[in-house]
């Protein structure tokens, strides 16, 4: 096939561009562990209120200054473990995220950080972040759920 | 009294006019959804009546992400057929009317039961939400609908090939085929998903859906989805405005390698949709992530052949240096215009994708308002614009009218008032969405904190976007009833391009189908056997629908 020879150029360049883009998003997903959430632990979707550890949900203490933070989601709730849907963490704290939903599918997006993440029934999501910024994060659900979706919220502190 | 000429048999015509009718109700319709949503999130506005803002934005999605964007689709690609190929036979006809009827069957089935407020579940209808059974069979209707015209257009190209022996197809045709071929391979994800989990489930046979599984067939025709919108788009880029601006097309087999490699490479990559959901292996993420990044080389070579074609004919009328031939071309004919405005918005487009796929980045934008304004610039104005550029003359041309220098204007008008309004509208979300700003949300205080308060603005400017974007839509229904009904009866070209003579012969396994669909598939079982089998063996129990709106 006749190819003109800027063509070949103009193909080779962006070829070439393309394989070195591919291998850095592959060296930073699999050498440097910065991987999407693919949780791949499942649960009775029906009985994961008696289901450890989403049968207690909120903030546990599990190192220095890091955290596990067990969230169920059910239209149009996110059951952080109070009833003012705040978390309180300190400054430069590890929170691993531990969540699932009792009904439908939900989003989980922690606003301003790379918290954002599918919940689907019978799927356990999981997520780790360090929280070195002060303020109030807010979480909402990002995925159509109902009549009530954008009513879906809860807050972050990370405390000075 | 001037005399009625028309580019292709009238009773082919008839046809490809059925669809245009019900893609440009689809239009008036969506467009209006479209405006109310953007009033709705600027926090001023509440809808009356009881109306829901999720019921309005699965109408949106339905009525312009599946209705118009096929029925559009379908009729072109049979008029182009028809100009290329030939006229159709009469049992060939008979087969097309029949599928345009289940289609126009199916969109008023789920219609309904959208409008009953029986289907809020937007136009990707995830499960476990279940809708009303009708709205399931109404979008198998369109799809069965729509493999049937499929059929009648590959048939009429195997028809034209037995006639021409040895021949190179026509280009157009060539194109028409791969185009309802990657939508037929694309839709047996979807026909799947609707005839084996959700029909027998809404209908109460089955208790539980596996909500993976539904996804992953989804999302396997989600993307080809939207190559299917672009690739109509590609036809008129590559074949026909070569002919409205006087010149050539740059390479047939260039323009027919493109198609196959879209072809390749806009199946295997749905995971790119998913990135961010549990239950998925990070590797095969990963796999189709390459895949997708794929369509990069076609997408570079259709760059490199349009631009080549409007140097080569800005040359021959005497421009000089680099970029000469941009003073050469026919600015003030809206049927350039149009999809040349498309085609430079596919730029910022295109790298808005390239961000969204690229595997760990997806979570700084996934489900945010910044995925709405892509696909506002993606599909709502680069194709948009090219089938409004297509419409300019085809309506004309085969109902033998005139597009008259006045309707040119008012299209030019049209293509300026739709690129502001997108300009702000899409502009405004991608902001937003960097900010965290949701998408397929109604207007919410959330939590009251500063991070969300700071949206708000945004909020306005994309309400004013919609206002705008509104005002085009109407601007084009006036050109569309005037070319249909009321423009003075003549004859309007129906452009179609000849190949430059410096383009050398085409290779003839660009037309091996056998080969093509061979290696699509191969590509295909390539991509999802292991996870998807990985899917259903580690499936957790089923989940019952719910009807939370
Ligand atoms: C008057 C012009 C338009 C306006 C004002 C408009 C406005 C909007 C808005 C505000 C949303 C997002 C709502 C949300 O996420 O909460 C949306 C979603 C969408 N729009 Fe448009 N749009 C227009 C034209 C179009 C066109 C021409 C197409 C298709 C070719 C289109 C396809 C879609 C789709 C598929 C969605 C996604 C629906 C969903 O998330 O379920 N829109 N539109
Ligand atoms: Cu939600
Ligand atoms: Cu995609």
């Amino acid at each position: 096939m006749h190819m003109h020879k800027y063509e070949k150029i103009w193909l080779l360049f962006g070829t070439g561009t393309l394989l070195v883009f591919l291998i850095v998003v592959g060296i930073s997903a699999f050498y440097m562990g910065n991987q999407p959430p693919s949780c791949a632990v499942t649960l009775d979707p029906e009985k994961v209120d008696s289901t450890p550890p989403f049968d207690e949900t909120g903030l546990k203490q599990i190192g220095e200054n890091e955290y596990q933070l067990t969230i169920v989601a059910s239209a149009f709730n996110y059951d952080v473990g109070n009833k003012d849907k705040l978390v309180q963490i300190p400054k430069g704290a590890t929170v691993h995220f531990n969540v699932t939903t009792k009904d439908v599918v939900h989003g989980f997006e922690l606003v301003g950080t790379n918290v954002n993440m599918m919940l689907e029934p019978g799927y356990i999501s999981t997520y780790t972040n360090t929280f070195d910024k002060p303020g109030k994060y807010t979480l909402l659900c990002n995925e159509y759920c109902g009549t009530g979706h954008h009513l879906m919220t809860a807050t972050i502190e990370v405390m000075e | 009294m001037l005399k009625s000429i028309r580019s292709i048999a009238a009773a082919d015509a008839k046809l490809t006019m059925a669809h245009m009718f019900v893609a440009f109700t689809a239009l008036l319709l969506g467009a209006t959804a479209g405006l109310l949503q953007t009033l709705v999130r600027s926090g001023k506005v509440t809808l009356p009546a009881g109306i829901g803002y999720y019921q309005i934005l699965t109408l949106h999605g339905v009525v312009l992400g599946l209705v118009l964007t096929t029925f559009f689709i379908v009729g072109f690609v049979i008029a182009t057929q028809s100009k290329t190929a030939g006229e159709y036979s009469s049992k060939e006809r008979k087969f097309a009317w029949i599928g345009f009827s289940m289609m126009t069957a199916g969109v008023a089935l789920t219609a309904t039961f959208i409008l009953l407020n029986e289907a809020s579940v937007l136009y990707t209808f995830y499960a476990p939400l279940m809708a009303h059974p009708g709205f399931y069979i109404g979008l198998t209707l369109v799809i069965v609908g729509s493999w049937v015209e499929g059929f009648v257009i590959f048939h009429r190209h195997a028809k034209w090939r037995k006639e021409n022996p040895g021949q190179r197809t026509p280009l157009l045709s060539y194109m028409g085929v791969i185009t309802m071929l990657m939508w037929q391979i694309a839709t047996l994800g979807v026909a799947a998903t609707v005839c084996i989990q959700f029909i027998p489930w809404s209908l109460g046979f089955t208790d539980t859906i596996d909500v993976l599984v539904s996804r992953t067939l989804f999302w396997y025709f989600g993307h080809p989805l939207v190559y299917f919108w672009l690739l109509p788009a590609y036809m008129c880029w590559y074949a026909i405005i070569p002919k409205i601006i006087g010149g050539k097309i740059f390479s047939d087999s260039l323009a027919r390698l493109s198609f196959i490699l879209l072809l390749l490479f806009s199946i295997p990559v749905g995971f790119h949709h998913q990135l961010t959901e549990p239950g998925i292996d990070p590797f095969w993420k990963y796999l189709q992530v390459v895949l997708t990044f794929l369509v990069v080389i076609p997408s570079l070579m259709t760059a490199f052949s349009l631009f080549a074609t409007f140097e080569m004919r800005g040359r021959e009328l005497g421009a000089k240096g680099l970029f000469g031939w941009v003073r050469k071309m026919p600015w003030k004919d809206v049927r350039f215009l149009a999809p040349f405005i498309g085609m430079v918005w596919f730029i910022p487009a295109g790298t808005g994708g390239i961000i969204n796929a690229s595997n760990q980045m997806n979570q700084v934008v996934h489900n945010t308002i910044w995925v709405t304004g892509h696909f506002h610039l993606t599909a709502a104005t680069s194709v948009i614009l090219t089938f409004f550029g297509i419409a300019y003359w085809l309506i004309p041309s085969i109902t033998g009218r005139k597009l008259t220098a006045k309707l040119n204007k008012l299209g030019i008008v049209q293509t300026i008032v739709w690129s502001v309004g997108m300009a702000i509208m899409s502009g405004a979300m991608h902001w937003q969405g960097l900010l965290g700003g949701p998408r397929r949300s109604a207007y919410s205080e959330y939590a009251g904190n500063a991070d969300t308060a700071a949206w708000g603005s945004y909020q306005i400017a994309q309400a004013i976007g919609g206002s705008i974007l509104f005002i085009g839509m109407v601007i084009m229904l006036v050109i569309f009833i005037n070319l249909a009904f009321f423009a003075p009866k003549g004859q309007e070209e129906f452009p179609v391009g000849t190949v430059a003579d410096i383009a050398g012969p085409t290779p003839k396994v660009l037309e091996n189908w056998k080969l093509w669909i061979g290696v699509t598939c191969a590509l295909i079982l390539f991509a999802y056997t292991i996870p998807f089998i990985d899917i259903i063996q580690n499936a957790p129990p089923g989940s019952p629908g719910f009807k939370f709106w």
